[in-house]
This record gives C-alpha cells, sequence and structure tokens, in this order.
C-alpha cells in the first residue's frame, strides 16, 4: 500500500512537472498577461509574480502538512480502533498553538497582499486626469471597435475602426464606452481591462514603452461573436506615429484611374454606401466602421483576417462564412464590379 | 487498547443496548418477550409510516428519505447533462478555428452548462444531502415541512424539465448563466430564449427556499433530547448556515430575474439606462446573489467532510467550536464580496477596496478549518478508503482554487485576469474541488446508509484517481492560457494565439473526468444489485444516522434516543435514556426547543398529499405560459391559491390509509413524553 | 405435488416483483413525457428562434405586386406571398435595428409619420402584405420614397418588412420586438393593438 502510494506520487511529480514545462514554455506571446511591455502591465506584472510566490509557498506547505498527517496509514479495518474522544492534553494544546499561529501568519499574509495590491492599484489610476498624452475614445458595437482620436484643434479628430496608434512612451488614456451592449476592453501586454458599459463612461491609460503590435481582445461576452472582436495596438516611435496620425485626418484619395473610379462607383451605389463612410465622399454612414483609410489597417474584421486582397473579397462576398452572425450581410458583385471595388478599397491610404 | 480489549468493548456494547431496550420497559422481563414486544411496536409502525403506493403514491409520498432520492437522481442526470455539454464545448475548443459547433450552438451550451450546473445540480444536490440525512442526524422521524418538501421537488423537476425543453428545440438560454444586460434585454436577445432562463431560475429559486426552511425548522426544532446546539453534528451546523444563505440570497436573484424578465414582456425600464434604468443595477442584484450562491454550493460540502473525517480518524474532531464559528462567519462575509465580480466596471476605487478586503479576508475562516482538519488527521491511524480518498482530493484541489481566489481578490490583478480562462480555472478548482469532490466522497459513506449496500472500494479508487487526475489536467493549463490572454465564453480562437496546445490537453483530461464519473455511475448501478451488504454502521462512525438499521425503516427511529454527547453513537452509556410515548398508531414526533433540545410537544407529521402537485401545477400556469402573456399569473395565481387552500384546510391524513383505518386524527398534544430515569 | 403447486404462484409472485420494480420508474417517466408534451405545444412554433446568417435568395419580387383584390380573368389570385421574416424573433428585432440605422425613421419617424407616411396605423396607401412593402421599399414610390434596390440586401429587407408590419401589430405577438433599449417614443410593437389594415389614397401634393 505505501510502496503503491509512493509511485503514484512519483508518477503525479512526473506529471505535475510535464505540465508545468508545457504551460511555462509558453509564457511570452502577443496578448499574454506576463509579458508586459508598458508600466502598466508591468507592475501587473510584478504584482502577479509576487501573489504567485507567496501563494505557492502556501500551498506546498498546507500539501506538506498534509501528506505528513497521512503518515499513519494503516490497512486493517478501523473497527478494531476505538474512538479517541479524550485525546492527551498537552498534545491537543500544541495543534491549538499552531493553529493559531498558522491563522495569524495567514491573515498577516494576507493583509501584506492586500496592500501591495491597493498600492499597484492606484499607481494605475492615480494620474488619470492628469496626463498629458493623447485622448481616444473607443466605442464598443457589437463587434468591433471605433476608434476617435480626440483634439483640442477639431481638425485633428478622425474616426477609423480596430487599430490604434500609439506613440512610444507616451501615456494616452482611454474614454470607454458601450454602444450597445456591454463589452470588455482588454490588451494584456499594456493593461488590465475595463468594461465599456452603455450608459456609462469607464477610463483606463495604458503606455507602450516598447514599440510593437500588441493583440487585445474584447473581455465580456457580448453576444453570437464575442470570439472575435479583437483591436491592434500598434505602438511605433513618435515620428512614425506623427506621420500616421497626419495621413489619417485627411480625407480620402480621389480616385486617380478608370478602374479606381469605378471602383468608387460601386461603392456608392451599393449597398457599401449604406453603413461604411469614406470622408470626401458622399458616403457618410457611421453604422459600420469607417473605411477612409481601410488600406493602412493591417486586419478586417475586428483582427479576424488578415488584410489582404483575397481576405478582403471574401469578407465582401461572404462575411457570414468567416465570421456568423455580424452585422455584415453578404453581397453579390460581379467579377468585374468586385475587382474594381477592391481596387478602390486598397487604394485607401 | 489491545484487540482483545476492544472486543469485549464492542460486545458490551451490544449489551448495553439490550439493557437499554429493557429499563426502556422499566421491567425485568425476559429478552425474548422484550424482543416480541418490541417487535410488536415496529410492525405497527410500520403500517403507521406505511408508504403510499402505485402511480398516485408516486405523487404523493412524503417520505424525506424518499423525496431526497429523487432528487439525488435527478440532480445526477443533471450532472451529466452538463457533463455532456461541457464535453461539446471542450471538442469545439481542442483546435483554433474549429467548425464542430456553430457559434449560436456554443453561445446556448455553455449558457446551459453554467445554468445547469449552478441552478439545476448542485444547489439541490446539496440540499438534498441535508434533507435525507438531518433528520437521521438530529434523530427525528420526518422533517418538518413534509409537504412542504415533495412541492420544492416538483418545482425542481417543473423547471429542469422546462430549461431543457427549451434548449432542445433551439429556444436554449444564449446569454450566458448570469445574462448580463443588456445582452439580455429586449433589444439584443430576441425571442424567448432569455425569457425561459429567466423564468426557470423562479422556479429552482423557490425549490431551494423551501429547501432551506425544510432543514432550518428540522435542524432547529426537531432535534433528539439531550442534542443542544452545542452538540449538533457539523454536518448539520453546515446545512443549517446554507439555509440561512439561501434565504437571504435567493431573493436578490428573484429581482434579478423578475426586474429583466418584467423589462422583457411588460416594457419596464429597470435596466435601461436612456430611461433612467441602470445596466449595472442588474449585475449588483445578481451579484449579491451569485456570490452566495458558490457558498451555498460549498459550505455543504464542508459539513461533509467534517463527519468523515471523524469517522476515518477515530477520534473527536480537533476545535469543533472554531469549525462551527468559520462556517458562520464565512456565511456573513460572503454576503459582503459581490463587487468582486465587477472590478471591470466605473465603481470608485475606494468602493471596490473594501470588497477586495472582503474577498481576501474570507480566506481566513477557510484556512481555519483546513487547518483543523488536519489537525484531526494528524497521527490518526488512517485506513484510506474512498471517502476519505475524495476528502484528501478536496484538500489538494481546493486549497489551489482558493489561493487563486485570493489572487483575484486584488483588483489590480484581477483588471488582468477578470473573465479569462484563469477565472475558469479558478471556479472549477473550487467548486469541483470544494463541492463535487467533498459530493463523491458523502456519495460514497453514505451509499451504505441509504441501499444497504456498500460501494465497491476498488471502483471507488478507480473513480477517484481518474478524476482526480483528469480534473487537474483539464483546469490547470487553464490558468496560463488565462495568462496568455485567452478570455471567456469564445466558441473559437485564431491559431497565432499560440492557445492550441494547452487547449487540446485540456480537452483530453476532459475526457479522463467524464471516464471517472463513468465507473461511479456503473459502480453504483453494480452495488445496488451485488455489494457487499452493509449493516446499520459499517464505518462504525459516530453519528445518530448510523444507529438505525441500512436502509432505515419509513419512521426512521423506533425510540428516539436521548442524546449524551457531540459523538452519540461512541459516547453512549449502559443506561442511556430514550424517548418513550410516541404513537405507534399515527405519525408523530417530537419537538424540542431551540438550544437545549428540551421537549416540548408531540407532533403530528402530516402524511402523503396530493396538494403539493397540484400547488407546484397551478405555479406551472402561472410561470410558463407567463414568458408569452401576464395574464397567465392572474389564472395561475387563482389556480395556486385555490390548491393552496386545499392544502391547508383539507383533511392532512385523507392519503394516509392508515390513519383512515383506525379513525386517528391529528392533533396537537401538548404533554412531554415520559423519560425514563437513570435507574442504577 | 408440492412443487406443482407451487409453480403458478411462484410465477405470480415474479410478476408482482417485476411490477414492483417497474412501476416507480414508469411514474416519473410518465410525469415527465406529460409536461414535456405540454412544453413541446407550447413552444411547437419555435421558427421564432431561427437565425439565418447564410442567406438564401429571396422569393419576393418588386414587380407585378397587386395592389387590389380586383383580378380580371380566370386563373385565381396569386397567392400573397409569405414572408419568412414574419415567424422570425431575430428577424423583427433586426429589422428594427435596420429601420433605425439606414433612417427610414427619418421621415417616418417611430411610425407616427412626418415627411413620410405613418407606419403604424391601419391605412396603406401602396398595400399591406409582404410584398407590396417590399415593393415599396425596393422601387420606391412617388412622393418622395425613395429606392433601395442594391442598397439594402435583400434578407434585410424582409427583415425591414416584418418590422414594418409589426409596427401596426400585425404579427404573432412572442416575434415581434419589446421595448427599445434606447429612448422609447412610442408603446413596444409587442404591446400594440393590431390595426385592421384598410386602403387609403396617396397624400395630395399641395
Amino acid at each position: 500500500m505505501i510502496k503503491t502510494m509512493s509511485t503514484t506520487l512519483h508518477t503525479c511529480k512526473r506529471l505535475v512537472a510535464l505540465t508545468a514545462a508545457l504551460c511555462f514554455s509558453s509564457c511570452g506571446g502577443i496578448q499574454s498577461a506576463i509579458n508586459p511591455a508598458g508600466p502598466n502591465a508591468q507592475s501587473l506584472s510584478r504584482l502577479w509574480w509576487w501573489f504567485f510566490v507567496v501563494c505557492s509557498i502556501v500551498f506546498v506547505l498546507v500539501m506538506v502538512a498534509l501528506l505528513l498527517s497521512l503518515r499513519n496509514r494503516t490497512r486493517e479495518s478501523s473497527e478494531l480502533v476505538a474512538p479517541v474522544l479524550e485525546p492527551p492534553a498537552e498534545a491537543e494544546r500544541r495543534r491549538r498553538n499552531v493553529i493559531i499561529s498558522a491563522t495569524t501568519l495567514s491573515g498577516i499574509t494576507l493583509f501584506v497582499l492586500l496592500v501591495v495590491s491597493f498600492s499597484a492599484g492606484r499607481s494605475l489610476t492615480a494620474d488619470l486626469p492628469h496626463k498629458n498624452g493623447l485622448n481616444v475614445d473607443v466605442v464598443g458595437h457589437q463587434w468591433w471597435w471605433e476608434v476617435r482620436y480626440k483634439d483640442v484643434d477639431a481638425s485633428n479628430i478622425f474616426t477609423t475602426a480596430n487599430e490604434i496608434h500609439i506613440p512610444v512612451g507616451v501615456p494616452v488614456l482611454f474614454s470607454l464606452q458601450g454602444a450597445d451592449v456591454i463589452h470588455s476592453f482588454w490588451v494584456p501586454n499594456l493593461a488590465g481591462k475595463k468594461d465599456l458599459i452603455p450608459g456609462k463612461i469607464n477610463n483606463l491609460w495604458l503606455q507602450a514603452d516598447k514599440p510593437g503590435v500588441y493583440r487585445g481582445q474584447c473581455a465580456e461576452y457580448c453576444g453570437m461573436q464575442h470570439a472575435q472582436m479583437a483591436l491592434w495596438i500598434v505602438a511605433e516611435p513618435q515620428e512614425q506615429f506623427n506621420a500616421w496620425r497626419q495621413a489619417q485626418t485627411q480625407t480620402s484619395i480621389p480616385p486617380a484611374s478608370d478602374s479606381l473610379k469605378r471602383g468608387q462607383q460601386v461603392f456608392l451605389s451599393s449597398t457599401c454606401v449604406m453603413c461604411h463612410a469614406i470622408n470626401g465622399t458622399p458616403a457618410g454612414s457611421n453604422i459600420g466602421p469607417n473605411l477612409t483609410h481601410i488600406a493602412t489597417r493591417n486586419t478586417i474584421g475586428a483582427a479576424t483576417l488578415a488584410n489582404t486582397r483575397d481576405h478582403m473579397a471574401q469578407w465582401i462576398k461572404d462575411s457570414q462564412s468567416v465570421k456568423p452572425g455580424n452585422k455584415m450581410p453578404q453581397n453579390n458583385f460581379s467579377e468585374a464590379d468586385l475587382q474594381a471595388l477592391l481596387d478602390y478599397l486598397q487604394s485607401l491610404k | 487498547m489491545s484487540h482483545e480489549e476492544e472486543q469485549k468493548d464492542l460486545v458490551s456494547h451490544k449489551k448495553a443496548q439490550k439493557a437499554q431496550e429493557r429499563k426502556a420497559f422499566r421491567t425485568t422481563i425476559a429478552d425474548d418477550d422484550l424482543e416480541a414486544a418490541m417487535e410488536g411496536e415496529r410492525q405497527e409502525l410500520e403500517r403507521t409510516w406505511a408508504r403510499p403506493t402505485g402511480i398516485r403514491g408516486w405523487f404523493t409520498d412524503t417520505d424525506h428519505k424518499v423525496i431526497a432520492m429523487r432528487y439525488i437522481k435527478t440532480a445526477f442526470v443533471f450532472f451529466i447533462f452538463g457533463g455532456i455539454e461541457a464535453a461539446l464545448m471542450r471538442i469545439q475548443l481542442s483546435r483554433p478555428n474549429n467548425h464542430f459547433l456553430s457559434p449560436d450552438q456554443y453561445n446556448q451550451i455553455f449558457t446551459v452548462h453554467g445554468t445547469t450546473m449552478m441552478f439545476l445540480f448542485a444547489v439541490p444536490i446539496v440540499t438534498a444531502m441535508g434533507i435525507y440525512l438531518v433528520p437521521l442526524m438530529v434523530g427525528a422521524r420526518d422533517v418538518a415541512f413534509p409537504r412542504l418538501n415533495l412541492f420544492g421537488y416538483f418545482i425542481y423537476l417543473i423547471g429542469g424539465i422546462f430549461l431543457y425543453t427549451g434548449f432542445v428545440l433551439n429556444t436554449g438560454p444564449d446569454a450566458g448563466w448570469f445574462a448580463y444586460v443588456p445582452l439580455s434585454g429586449p433589444a439584443y436577445s430576441p425571442g424567448k430564449r432569455v425569457d425561459i432562463w429567466a423564468q426557470m431560475i423562479t422556479f429552482t429559486e423557490i425549490s431551494a427556499l423551501v429547501g432551506a426552511i425544510v432543514v432550518i425548522g428540522t435542524a432547529f426544532k426537531m432535534r433528539a433530547p439531550g442534542m443542544t446546539l452545542n452538540r449538533l453534528p457539523l454536518f448539520v451546523w453546515a446545512q443549517v448556515v446554507t439555509s440561512f444563505m439561501i434565504i437571504f440570497a435567493m431573493p436578490a436573484v428573484m429581482l434579478a430575474s423578475g426586474f429583466l424578465a418584467s423589462d422583457r414582456l411588460i416594457d419596464t425600464h429597470f435596466f435601461n439606462p436612456a430611461e433612467g434604468g441602470d445596466a449595472i443595477l442588474y449585475q449588483h442584484l445578481f451579484w449579491f446573489f451569485g456570490h452566495p450562491e458558490v457558498y451555498i454550493i460549498f459550505i455543504p460540502a464542508l459539513g461533509f467532510i467534517s463527519p468523515i473525517i471523524v469517522t476515518f480518524a477515530r477520534r473527536k474532531i480537533f476545535g469543533y467550536l472554531a469549525l462551527v464559528l468559520s462556517l458562520i462567519s464565512t456565511g456573513f462575509i460572503g454576503f459582503g464580496l459581490w463587487v468582486h465580480h465587477m472590478f471591470a466596471t466605473p465603481i470608485p476605487q475606494l468602493g471596490q477596496s473594501f470588497f477586495s478586503a472582503a474577498s481576501m479576508m474570507i480566506a481566513i475562516p477557510s484556512g481555519v478549518q483546513i487547518f483543523c482538519w488536519i489537525a484531526t488527521l494528524w497521527g490518526s491511524k488512517l485506513n484510506i478508503k474512498t471517502p476519505l480518498l475524495f476528502v484528501l482530493g478536496f484538500f489538494a484541489i481546493f486549497v489551489l482554487g482558493g489561493l487563486t481566489g485570493v489572487m483575484l481578490a486584488s483588483v489590480p490583478l484581477d483588471l488582468q485576469i477578470h473573465d479569462t480562462f484563469f477565472v475558469v480555472a479558478h471556479l472549477h478548482y473550487v467548486l469541483i474541488g470544494g463541492s463535487v469532490f467533498p459530493l463523491f466522497g458523502a456519495l460514497y459513506y453514505w451509499f451504505p446508509k441509504w441501499t444497504g449496500r456498500m460501494l465497491s472500494e476498488r471502483a471507488g479508487r478507480w473513480n477517484f484517481w481518474l478524476m482526480f487526475i483528469g480534473f487537474n489536467l483539464v483546469f490547470f493549463p487553464m490558468h496560463q492560457l488565462g495568462l496568455n490572454g485567452m478570455p471567456r465564453r469564445v466558441y473559437t480562437y485564431l491559431p497565432e494565439t499560440g492557445w492550441g496546445t494547452l487547449n487540446l490537453i485540456a480537452s483530453i483530461g476532459a475526457f479522463i473526468l467524464a471516464s471517472g464519473v463513468a465507473v461511479f455511475v456503473v459502480n453504483v448501478v453494480w452495488a445496488r444489485r451485488a455489494g457487499i451488504v452493509a449493516g446499520a454502521n459499517p464505518w462504525k462512525a459516530d453519528s445518530l444516522e448510523w444507529s438505525i438499521p441500512s436502509p432505515p425503516p419509513n419512521y426512521n427511529f423506533h425510540n428516539i434516543p436521548v442524546v449524551q454527547g457531540r459523538y452519540p453513537i461512541w459516547q453512549m452509556t449502559v443506561d442511556a435514556p430514550v424517548v418513550r410515548g410516541l404513537s405507534t398508531t399515527k405519525r408523530e414526533t417530537l419537538v424540542t426547543s431551540v438550544m437545549d433540545a428540551q421537549p416540548e410537544l408531540r407532533f403530528d407529521i402530516p402524511g402523503p398529499s396530493i396538494w403539493p402537485l397540484m400547488v407546484a401545477l397551478g405555479a406551472t400556469v402561472a410561470l410558463i405560459p407567463g414568458i408569452f402573456t401576464p395574464w397567465a399569473f392572474l389564472v395561475g395565481a387563482i389556480l395556486t391559491g385555490a390548491a393552496l387552500t386545499a392544502w391547508f384546510f383539507g383533511d392532512p391524513n385523507y392519503e394516509n390509509k392508515t390513519a383512515r383505518e383506525t379513525g386517528e386524527r391529528s392533533e396537537t398534544v401538548s404533554r412531554t413524553p415520559e423519560l425514563q430515569p437513570k435507574e442504577v | 405435488m408440492e412443487f406443482k403447486e407451487n409453480f403458478p404462484a411462484k410465477a405470480q409472485r415474479r410478476k408482482e416483483k417485476l411490477q414492483r420494480r417497474i412501476r416507480p420508474v414508469f411514474a416519473p417517466l410518465r410525469l415527465c413525457g406529460k409536461i414535456f408534451c405540454l412544453l413541446l405545444l407550447c413552444f411547437a412554433s419555435c421558427k421564432r428562434e431561427q437565425r439565418q446568417f447564410a442567406q438564401p435568395p429571396s422569393n419576393f419580387k418588386s414587380y407585378d405586386v397587386t395592389m387590389s383584390d380586383l383580378h380580371p380573368g380566370s386563373p385565381g389570385l396569386p397567392q400573397p406571398v409569405p414572408n419568412p421574416s414574419d415567424q422570425r424573433a431575430f428577424d423583427t428585432n433586426e429589422g428594427k435595428r435596420l429601420f433605425t440605422q439606414y433612417n427610414c425613421s427619418g421621415c417616418h419617424f417611430n411610425g407616427g409619420g412626418g415627411i413620410g407616411p405613418p407606419l403604424m396605423d391601419e391605412k396603406w396607401i401602396y398595400g399591406e402584405n409582404p410584398e407590396n412593402i417590399y415593393s415599396t421599399i425596393i422601387e420606391g414610390r412617388p412622393n418622395g420614397m425613395p429606392s433601395f434596390r442594391q442598397k439594402i440586401p435583400d434578407a434585410q429587407v424582409q427583415q425591414i418588412v416584418a418590422y414594418v408590419r409589426s409596427m401596426s401589430g400585425q404579427l404573432r405577438k412572442d416575434v415581434m420586438p419589446t421595448r427599445n433599449d434606447t429612448m422609447n417614443a412610442r408603446r413596444s410593437e409587442q404591446r400594440t393593438e393590431r390595426e385592421k389594415p384598410q386602403h387609403s389614397s396617396p397624400p395630395l401634393n399641395d
């Protein structure tokens, strides 16, 4: 019996080690909370590791105590053991003292963890009103992100979707609103999440310290396509960001060639114009994502597909096969019209 | 003590019981005559407490053991359904961009999985354990309100069937088991899916409230003389605390689901921000219930663990007072935690911090309990049978889950791991580890009492290890998945996220876990027919339910014992008195005082009745068509009122054939029965 | 002798034992069965919950649509084309969303009319059947109704048609939308009394 227990324990240990190895092998990742790229996420990641270490120690101690209490195992039937109703007082007192100390220690540990967590929390929100960085409004729709860059100068305000560029090292203040149902804005590499609740405004600031692409995802169940409502935050050096921002504030590039003109005609005379806006054309509907600079975005469909010509064609013809239930209907274009439309959309830089 | 001395102890124990019975008759008549007289009494009792037969009998039987077994079997069937839904989800998530389930199917399945497990499995089954065992442990012949108990079962059954019928007909709820507005509101959940969910909540919450009332009534007023509150078994303490929690928590979800149903049906604006409502109001109302709900599921399991540990450690529990106070304080503090589900909402940080502190603080009473149990086990000669094995599994799994709970209690850390698979891992560790593992241990422990046969020990070991290994394989990788950014409630994920490997491991583990449950089912089916026959007390345990035959007779106790200590069987003396004078020709039990269990009066227990079913059907007429039209409530209310009138003012003995034959009628008699003085 | 006598008794006992075992199983099964059938009746029309994302081609046409019951010649009246969206709660809800988002409410407001005629009353200028409304939307009408041909996909037009009919309470109650999750300017469609559609003449040009 004892032998089988020890071999079982051994197998268990190997299994645990294997699982741990597998788990921690994927410690990085573009959407990982423990791969921080900014001060917010850094402080949270540190907090995580503190909690992990303390809780692991507690767990190991409790398990050791439990296993030690199993030392006196037997195969004999318990009928033959008379129940002990008056255990020796000395042993009982010792146990009581141990438990009281353990409980006190637990209380102190929890208090320390509470204080550490509270101070980490304060560092996340303390400077909220004073941050002099970028102001971005994010409105969550079913199932895409509307992004509005704010500015004191109204001509610098523009709307885009699903992809947010930020300059490296500059704090960005997000003002989060929900348009229909509750969503949650979460970019793990940069910050914790905040909910987008209709009727309320929620604030979040974050900052990227390294250039790169960080993937975020909606983290509150919001309906059929909650699973495919992701976004990209692209952190780039200040000059690159300024250039990008400058380009985004421009209206759309007018079509130059015949094919592009035909593409624009297709756009304006078909279902596209009912939902999508392209600044500088009569298309002004804000039901769907703004397409003025669609060609500069890396993904379509809220980071569901990479922004290539083929994917765009598939998305236009039959987005329901990629993201069933999303609000974009299927469309029937002739091949020539479709190619012209694709040309036009790809020209919208 | 040597082996021979211990054997002598057992023999003298048996002699003491016989002497006790002789003393009860205050005579020195010979053993045979005494036996004959007792047998005669037993036969009369069996006739009086006979269960009604036939189809009508099934609908009118109010025996608490029968009702509890029905609850347990029904809840287990729902557990299997919930498990199938979980298996389907794991298959869908095992690979990125999988097309096994459509998003609509997946959304319905995860909603129904959560709803089934929380409302149709976990709460009913722990309440059922109480309904079966609390009367036996406190020395009562039935529960305090047998007909109400039966009504609770029917309401639960109808609610469960209602939900699953909707699910089968593509009308299963798909807004999550918590159904946040505005997603579950009228504009974003068209059709009747969420209405079915909201109404099913009404059914199951009525059933839970009924169970709570029954347990409290029985535990406080129907204890055997001598069982003061200080001697109440920890199982009963846990059930009492849980019942009080149910009474305070259920009304909150009643409000939440009621307001949601009324927003959807009759155009109210409780949760419409544009017209003065608030979407967060729903979250507050729901989680004010939702957090105590998980403690309602968890605390009875703590009550399962204490008797198992006491029996196997063969010693009194260490720290009885600490354990009782821990149970009560967990119950209290559990009501102050609910905002930790809402840390990502714009609630001010100062407010959130109170709940963060409370969420960490609640770990302390749980910790005290763990330490006390380990102290009880320490140094004892343990023969590790399956019930104890499951309890050890509880320790490993629940402590890990509790510690991840402490992590989630921290507001900033929660903002990273909230609504990710980390929370999925945490909740399954605490619920399965903290409730399902003790539940399985309890099923193995009390199965001999319920059926008279032992479950197979070998199958039990396979059951445990398959479940333990399978469970950890499924849910441990989810911690990592959550930290790697995988949110909850997603029907698929992209390959470039890198979550595929861990998800595949989890899916494989799910099937191992399922096979463990399958072994349990096979074990039960086999043991019913071929298990070792168990006597009254196969585990040589200490509490009163082990002093009556297995399975218990309908009347539970022939002579209600007078309890002399916290461990009644172990502390029974040679001249322990019993209660005599309760009628054998009508259903009677003893009602005692709350604090010290002093006998107060002889109470006529109502017998079988058709009216609980009728009231349940009346409520059904109000509630099910009520999702289509509010007029159903009026019609249903009238029908329910009529049925209630018949219940209260009808003849309580109508279904009880024996009572009708003997002409004995119900009455309340306010004289205390005679107790035998202690003669030397 | 004894054995023969006991045999029928034994068989009888075995039969009773079997019945005793089976009966407790039948009773709950029967109860469940009855409840299940009852609920099936309640939910028989579960087309209500269908969600069609991949759209089949529409069986509506916008031309050749009659507004009157008068019909020359012998073959019978063309049967009114049923709108499958009329049976689906998801579709009527989508119709409501599209009604606002495609700016139908810009002229028809919340059904009370203004620039365009009201849609929640009993008067129908161009016909109240689904194919009439479909034709109105696709072809446009004199006096200001734009044509949305190729602007709104057929499946969405069907959804809007279903919604428009629900504005005067024409659909089954459990399929019609309930209150808005925004400002409410009128009673929800589900609680609107069913109007009896009547023909009306077009508005006069002043």
